[in-house]
């Protein structure tokens, strides 16, 4: 799978209450949460993102609740691919079961700066800033990981483990 | 193997685990709250099983926005209490319910040697009786629902040895803010932390619980407490169902292994806007506050109010501030009633609110308008957790937001007597 998009552009520690606030978790359905995604930390996100857009931001990205509405939230902003340093546990565990891109990559995310078109190749892990030329290559998946992703998330490949796919 | 080693071999069926290992781990315990069930629920139906894997298993508390705040959550709460009368799960309705963390372990129904897995952060609470407890998303939780089982990555372990005697004022919260401190958010990340250290021994359970619950505030995908004389009395007439105490082999491999003398701490404050933004109590300075909200999943405990009140007793709380005290559960509730804690709150002029995770969050209950700061006994100090997003929360001990709510600013417990 390849993505491509116009970057924004965070530092560290990225927490799910920024992502999307509590006030707004009496909702659950991805539409509406967009619509205050990243709202604590960048008031200008949900006027400015394009479908296909990535975000890059450096360490624990995502840190602090297990709440699924965060990467929900970010999914349904259009937000294509994030690529960080490294990702809060439960984020990363969320973002790749409801099928949300995620890439480490320490280099790409110290570099890469927003408005930056960057392009990111999931199984390889490479990752091109074609605004600078740039090549950076990202933490391969483990293997069970890139089978979770190739199936949809975690409740697809769970429907195919017990043979309950309709 | 470590403690958490030994209980993720034993639930994925296997003699040895190393870290970075993946396993298939049967889970004892399942739970999901009103904020995060409803996506659970969801996901859980486009499995396409019937059933839950076993409805004595499958915990839903209503604790985050109930009693409800409002219509949208109304429904959140009455989706989640139909799904568990459909599955016969456990479910705690209000007049039974309290904050999760607080009631689980109170109810008997996370043991020691457990997995348990919670679509909440904070359900690493549990990691003080002695179960690998770790938060996950709603449609993990879904999947631990309709399977009983869950993939996880065995976790390197840290261990944290504390030793010392702890001076008067310094609780089991400030032990782990100042753990924080050192480590930073990301400390642990990935990592079980295990407490250990003759400190820890003598802690109560109640101490214990504050530091497990806020592993995750370091990154931790557990913490873990082995099990003791303190563990087994706590259980003894609780316990539902029969539990195995596993312990870390006198060999055990650790990723590191930190040393810390508690008995040069002091009450540690986090400053806004990171848990590990932490300084001394000493080295605070003039921080005026508007509200002091004591409880949370971290400290709504019965040792917790009493530490409020010691505090607060024979003084009044400031004028220009609102302390806000919320039980964790009912029971706490009731043996605060029975103890004339509530009484002392109320004539110090605090409000007592019925369980819920609330103002914690910034759901209700105590929310913060813009430029106002709170001292909290909470876990988390992000960018508008309580409120507005230029208020700020800062977080302490119940002794030390019960002497700031009388202070009118952050204060000591010590300036009061």
């Amino acid at each position: 799978m390849k993505l491509s998009g116009r970057v924004h552009r965070y530092g560290a520690n990225v927490d799910t209450d920024v992502i999307i606030p509590a006030r707004y978790l009496n909702m659950s359905d991805p539409a509406d949460l967009a619509n205050h995604c990243m709202e604590d930390i960048d008031g200008e996100f949900v006027k400015k993102v394009k479908p296909g857009d990535i975000i890059v931001a450096t360490a624990n990205f995502g840190c602090g609740s297990s709440r699924e509405h965060a990467p929900l939230a970010i999914k349904a902003s259009g937000i294509g691919c994030i690529i960080a340093t490294s990702f809060a546990r439960i984020f990363y565990r969320n973002a790749i079961n409801i099928g949300l891109p995620i890439l480490e990559c320490e280099e790409a995310a110290e570099d890469v700066k927003s408005g930056d078109q960057v392009e990111a190749e999931l199984a390889s892990g490479i990752i091109v800033n074609r605004t600078t030329g740039r090549t950076y290559r990202a933490k391969p998946y483990p293997e069970f990981m890139l089978e979770l992703i190739e199936s949809g998330g975690l409740v697809d490949y769970t429907q195919k483990k017990l043979g309950t796919a309709s | 193997m470590n403690l958490a080693e030994k209980i993720l071999a034993a639930h994925a069926g296997k003699d040895r685990v190393s870290p970075g290992e993946l396993v298939g781990v049967k889970v004892d315990v399942v739970l999901a709250n009103d904020v995060t069930a409803p996506i659970s629920i969801t996901e859980f139906r486009r499995i396409g099983v019937e059933r839950v894997f076993d409805p004595a298993r499958v915990i839903f508390v209503p604790d985050h926005f109930v009693p409800n705040k409002d219509i949208k959550a109304a429904e959140q709460a009455k989706l989640m209490r139909n799904f568990a009368r459909e599955q016969g799960t456990v479910y705690f309705e209000v007049g039974e319910m309290g904050i999760e963390h607080a009631l689980l372990p109170e109810k008997g129904l996370v043991l020691p040697g457990d997995v348990v897995v919670g679509a909440d952060s904070h359900t690493c609470t549990y990691g003080a009786l002695g179960a690998f407890a770790t938060g996950m998303g709603s449609t993990d939780v879904a999947v631990a629902m309709a399977t009983g089982e869950i993939w996880m990555r065995v976790p390197p372990s840290i261990k944290f040895i504390y030793k010392g005697t702890m001076p008067r004022w310094v609780t089991g919260k400030d032990v782990i803010l100042y753990t924080i401190g050192q480590i930073g958010v990301d400390g642990a990340l990935y990592a079980a932390m295990e407490f250990a250290g003759d400190a820890v021994e003598r802690m109560s359970m109640d101490a214990r619980l504050t530091m497990a619950n806020m592993a995750i505030e370091a990154g931790g995908k557990a913490g873990l407490f082995a099990v003791d004389d303190t563990t087994l009395s706590y259980v003894k007439g609780r316990a539902t169902r029969d539990f195995t105490v596993y312990r870390s082999d006198d060999d055990a491999e650790y990723a590191q292994v930190l040393e810390y003398d508690v008995s040069v701490l002091e009450p540690q404050v986090a400053f806004p806007h990171l848990p590990s933004n932490t300084r001394r109590i000493s080295e605070v300075g003039n921080i005026a506050v508007d509200q002091a909200v004591i409880g949370s999943c971290t400290n709504g405990r019965m040792e917790d109010l009493r530490l409020a009140v010691g505090v607060l007793r024979g003084h009044k709380v400031h004028p220009y501030v609102r302390c806000i005290v919320i039980p964790g559960t009912q029971a706490i509730y009731l043996q605060a009633l029975r103890e004339g804690l509530i009484e002392a709150f109320i004539e110090a002029g605090a409000v007592v609110s019925t369980p819920t995770c609330g103002p914690c969050l910034g759901g209700y209950m105590g929310i913060l308008a813009e430029g106002e700061r709170a001292i909290a006994t909470t876990n988390r100090n992000f960018v508008g957790r309580m409120g507005h997003p230029k208020s700020e929360v800062y977080l302490s001990s119940p002794a030390v937001a019960a002497a700031s709510a009388v202070l009118g600013r952050i204060g000591s417990p010590a300036e009061l007597l």
